[in-house]
């Protein structure tokens, strides 16, 4: 299942980088891309996870950078 | 917005207090101390939150943790002003930074200013303003002069020119009457329409090129992934070398001192961010993705812009790409028998065909047959018409229809589709009917060459004649003629092999029967606008009116961002480089080291910001 989320107050690039890092580390996800330009996550992961999958994106989230958040 | 005002107001005032410590003598130096310690603190408190909130988070390389402890260190050797100096500034880099981001964002969307807010349904004779989504396949909508066209349909009232240049780059208006299809997306310039909607919005032209859009920076390119994985070592890499420096030499070599060199690995962790690559990698390539798109052309991702930069072949499909893919009747050759009456006779023999050829003639004939004169009609499969008219046999067709009827007459010497007529058993004439070359199709393959391009090839499944012709007047390098749908994929494959293992081919088509081709290659170019799903599914690249001209375009634009790309990493590193060497040899103060980081990242943003108006 592919999904794209908002991430609000994403203003600075090299955050971008490491969130997208992060969250491509979770296991059963695809794949995940984060555009600095666009403010938003592209995330492709296993679908019966993907709901855990996000809890654990938004946790890393917070930990690169917790001005940022992401919106369901 | 809100959060840009506060900080500029804070750098503001820190300045002041900075400047003013300046004014302090020597001996009021508790003054001068105080007041570089409030301008630290109203610029630096946030980064030092920050900082220390991260570390709680593991996050030992990251920025704010590294300038506040470049700054602190600063302190700690009495470097004050530095200290203070350095935090300012990466603030200032900082705000600027979200500045410009924020304008290029803006500008962008602008540029994609192409969502329609409202659509008009009449309601117990009143117009009523819903949403887009709201409407449904055969609605009937109501656009007003000046007013977006909210969704994709047919015009059943009305006549109005349309501003399509949002959507296809065109910049002039269209004309568009009852029977018309229009797009969303465009702008309604005068008159008042009634459209039967054709598709709901979500499967709208808009809709779709939204989406294509604001998904192409999730593709990203080669170099912006290699910029975010130099990135992640970058940091650690130079921190590493910051401590070595700190601690090392003070202990190795004797009249070493120890504040000297921990001065310089501080100048170290000012430049240990990665900013300005990390940030105007992906804005280029923004900005080169919304300046094709205000030409009407599509890149589905960063990527493809990139690729397009090292096109070396370019393959076309003829028609629909390089020819406009309507038959048109160029010439009527009678023999004993006027030309207008040939055409007469032509026109009503084939009155009940679709053929193409059949429709091109009456479409040139342009009046109604009279039905009552033709008592009998007959389609004979792969070779024409037979039909009585007047009581007088009338054949419409082929070489093969005039040998079966065994009709003498000369085979005619011409490029293109040539029908012969016979009446009552004899030979009249023949009609000649071509595809025309689009206007800009000869200029497009100039440009292309112009571009660098070292080879351009059409593709075709019409005949050997037709296709020499059309390369001929064109100037293209090769082309192959009589070509089956499966045969093209073979060509393109072998034209594969044939370029140098960096260099791409694009292949461009109307997407009609070539989404295999446009997915085999490295680049498939779909023309003529969203209309076909199957097209822009396998296509990378969407034009989105039918200009070949497009395509060197593309290439340009690709070409400029690659070179405004390029541009910023060496500029970026160059300079992180040489003050760090300097920096290790003692030479570069800590306000080259803020230069380096800060300065640098600004001029890289407003280089990269030159991509947004590459034509």
């Amino acid at each position: 299942m592919k999904k794209t989320f908002i991430l609000q107050d994403l203003d600075c690039a090299n955050c971008a980088a490491k969130i997208e890092n992060a969250v491509q580390q979770i296991e059963g996800v695809v794949s995940a891309t984060v555009s600095f330009m666009t403010g938003k996550l592209v995330l492709e992961a296993e679908e019966a996870r993907f709901e855990e999958i996000l809890d654990k994106a938004e946790k890393l989230i917070a930990k690169v950078d917790d001005d940022v958040t992401l919106i369901r | 917005m809100k959060k840009q005002q506060k900080l500029l107001y804070k750098i503001i005032v820190s300045s002041i207090l900075f400047f003013g410590a300046f004014f302090f003598s020597a001996e009021k130096e508790v003054f001068r101390l105080l007041c570089l310690v409030a301008a630290y603190i109203i610029v630096g408190l946030p980064i030092l939150l920050k900082a220390i909130k991260n570390i709680g988070h593991g996050q030992v390389f990251d920025e704010n943790f590294l300038m506040s402890l470049a700054t602190i260190g600063a302190f700690a050797i009495g470097e004050y002003s530095e200290g203070v100096a350095v935090m300012l500034f990466y603030q200032v880099g900082e705000l600027f930074q979200s500045y410009a981001v924020a304008k290029s964002r803006k500008s962008i969307a602008a540029l994609m200013d192409i969502r329609p807010d409202y659509a008009n349904i009449e309601q117990e004779g009143k117009l009523v303003k819903v949403g887009p989504e709201e409407v449904k396949v055969n609605d009937v909508i109501v656009i007003n002069a000046g007013e977006k066209i909210p969704l994709d349909g047919q015009i059943i009232e009305g006549y109005s020119l349309i501003d399509t240049s949002a959507i296809t780059g065109e910049s002039v208006p269209r004309e568009a009457a009852v029977g018309d299809e229009i797009i969303s997306g465009c702008i309604n310039l005068n008159g008042r329409l009634k459209v039967r909607v054709s598709r709901i919005y979500a499967q709208s032209t808009v809709a779709k090129i939204l989406d294509l859009v604001e998904n192409a920076s999730s593709k990203k390119a080669v170099v912006e992934n290699f910029i975010t994985r130099f990135a992640r070592y970058y940091t650690p890499i130079v921190v590493f070398l910051a401590v070595a420096i700190a601690v090392f030499p003070p202990l190795l070599i004797k009249e070493a001192l120890w504040s000297d060199w921990f001065y310089r690995a501080l100048t170290f962790l000012v430049i240990s961010c990665p900013c300005a690559l990390v940030i105007s990698v992906p804005l280029s390539f923004f900005g080169g993705i919304g300046a094709a798109s205000r030409q009407g052309i599509l890149v589905k991702g960063s990527n493809y812009l990139e690729a397009l930069s090292k096109s070396e072949i370019v393959v076309f499909d003829k028609t629909g790409t390089l020819t406009k893919g309507s038959f048109e009747v160029c010439k009527v050759k009678g023999l004993g028998i006027d030309e207008a009456k040939l055409l007469e006779l032509a026109a009503y023999a084939g009155f009940g065909s679709t053929h193409p050829v059949s429709q091109s003639i009456r479409k040139a004939y342009g009046k109604e047959p009279d039905f009552e004169k033709i008592s009998s009609y007959e389609e004979l499969a792969g070779r024409g018409t037979k039909a009585i008219v007047d009581g007088k046999e009338i054949l419409l067709g082929n070489k093969r229809l005039m040998d079966e009827f065994k009709i003498d007459f000369e085979e005619a010497k011409e490029v293109g589709t040539i029908v012969y007529v016979a009446e009552s058993g004899k030979y009249k004439g023949y009609i000649l009917i071509a595809d025309e070359i689009k206007e800009d199709a000869l200029s497009a393959i100039a440009a292309l060459k112009k571009a660098g391009i070292k080879e351009t090839v059409m593709l075709t499944g019409d005949n050997f004649a037709v296709a020499q012709n059309v390369a001929e007047k064109l100037g293209l390098d090769k082309f192959f003629a009589n070509l089956l749908p499966a045969q093209k994929v073979e060509k393109v494959e072998s034209l594969m092999r044939e370029k140098t293992p960096e260099g791409k081919l694009v292949f461009t088509g109307d997407g009609i029967n070539d989404a295999p081709v446009l997915a085999l290659s490295d680049i498939g170019i779909a023309m003529g606008g969203v209309g076909s799903d199957a097209a822009v599914e396998a296509a990378d690249v969407v034009i989105m009116n039918d200009e070949p001209s497009k395509i060197a375009q593309a290439i340009r634009i690709s070409k400029k961002t690659l070179r405004i790309v390029r541009q910023n990493i060496v500029f970026a590193l160059g300079v992180k480089f040489l003050v760090l060497v300097m920096g290790a040899e003692g030479l570069a103060t800590m306000w080259d080291a803020v230069f380096a980081d800060v300065g640098v990242s600004v001029i890289a943003i407003l280089n990269a910001m030159r991509a947004l108006k590459a034509k």
